[in-house]
């Protein structure tokens, strides 16, 4: 078995899962991205690795790198298409919605005009532009929970529209509208899916409504329930499988909805909590991936040529 | 226990034995962040900044 694993930055989870392959004796190839050149006229280099782990901290170079050895035939955990979906919020809610997991509303705007209308709209803008319930703006594409906006009046929505107008990037001109879900004790959800199981969860809480460990969310474990594997798994099935973080929010009624979905599931701050050895079952998986035993499916038809055969599924 | 230079400010960085290209060692002193460039011998580079498109 030979692994390369695609890098542009060595968190601890790399590093975790660098020592659990080094541990099981399995060759891995650590591979910077940043210093690839992909001859797509000639990818017999990629045809020495039974699988790709991708752990790009760059979605771009990610999803580039993905569907190139994708269309090769190289097989990769995650896959293309899990990447492809879960890079963008609106491909998400759109996979999700396509598979009848709940999911918070979301409406996409595509001009400043009518952003503001449609969150005056979902906010229930009062004469006096205050919002009876807030809404959040969010950049299509976007991790770490940076970039959110809860809006809770017109006011705040103009000068956030003008900013985005302004200095935004073109991922910033499209307006991705989300309900703001008060969130049930004030933290939400996070489990991790392998396969066809989920493995961990934790809770995330914060004073801040935005509770992403990396903005200082505490973590704590959570017991999986039926209910939460079962929205989990059926989650990342929806968003491509793999190796996935789903982020959950549950509603002051209970309902627990699917609010996004991590393809390169950042997992050091959850090991202890939930005493669950993540990058061991990562690894397992991968292994299972390399060897045949779990089968992944392809987003582009495979092209014949120098790695055909190789990671032929 | 490998040290190199901060790039930043020149004070010392401690690597553990197991370090790899492409880790990241924060300065204790200023606080950069450094990319590890090389383990034999060991160098660092400051690290780039977070893009807009990095996360999980």
């Amino acid at each position: 078995m030979k692994v390369a694993m695609l890098y542009a930055r060595v968190r601890v989870e790399e590093k975790l899962l660098f020592e659990e392959l080094q541990r099981r004796g399995v060759e891995c190839e650590m591979i910077d991205v940043r210093e690839v050149s992909f001859d797509l006229h000639d990818m017999t280099r990629w045809a020495q690795y039974d699988v790709v782990i991708e752990r790009c901290i760059s979605h771009s170079q990610a999803e580039a790198a993905l569907s190139i050895l994708d269309m090769f035939g190289v097989k990769c955990v995650n896959t293309y298409r899990a990447a492809h979906i879960c890079g963008s919020k609106l491909n998400t809610t759109l996979e999700l919605i396509r598979h009848g997991v709940p999911s918070p509303n979301v409406r996409i705007a595509s001009t400043p005009e009518a952003a503001l209308e449609t969150m005056a709209a979902m906010g229930g803008q009062r004469p006096d532009g205050r919002y009876e319930r807030p809404v959040v703006l969010k950049p299509a594409v976007g991790s770490w929970g940076r970039l959110l906006a809860k809006v809770n009046d017109r006011d705040a929505a103009e000068a956030i529209l003008e900013h985005k107008d302004t200095l935004g990037s073109y991922h910033h001109s499209i307006f991705y509208i989300q309900e703001f879900v008060n969130k049930k004790a004030g933290r939400d959800i996070r489990t991790f899916v392998v396969g066809d199981e989920t493995i961990a969860a934790i809770s995330r809480t914060s004073e801040h409504w935005i509770t992403n460990t990396a903005r200082g969310g505490k973590a704590e474990a959570v017991r999986v329930t039926p209910e939460l594997d079962r929205i989990s798994v059926a989650a990342a099935k929806a968003c491509g499988g793999g190796v996935l973080a789903i982020d959950l929010l549950e509603r002051d009624d209970g309902e627990i909805v699917v609010n996004e979905v991590n393809y390169t599931m950042e997992f050091k701050n959850s090991i202890a909590p939930t005493g669950v050895d993540i990058p061991a079952k990562v690894v397992d998986y991968a292994l299972g991936v390399g060897s045949g035993q779990i089968a992944i499916s392809t987003y582009h038809m495979p092209v014949s040529g120098p790695v055909a055969g190789a990671g032929a599924r | 226990m490998a040290t190199v230079e901060c790039t930043e400010c020149g004070a010392e960085i401690e690597a553990a034995d197991n370090v790899i290209n492409g880790e990241i060692l924060p300065c204790p002193s200023c606080g950069a962040e450094m990319e590890v460039t090389s383990t034999k011998p060991l160098k660092v580079e400051l690290a780039p900044e977070v893009r807009e498109d990095w996360g999980e």
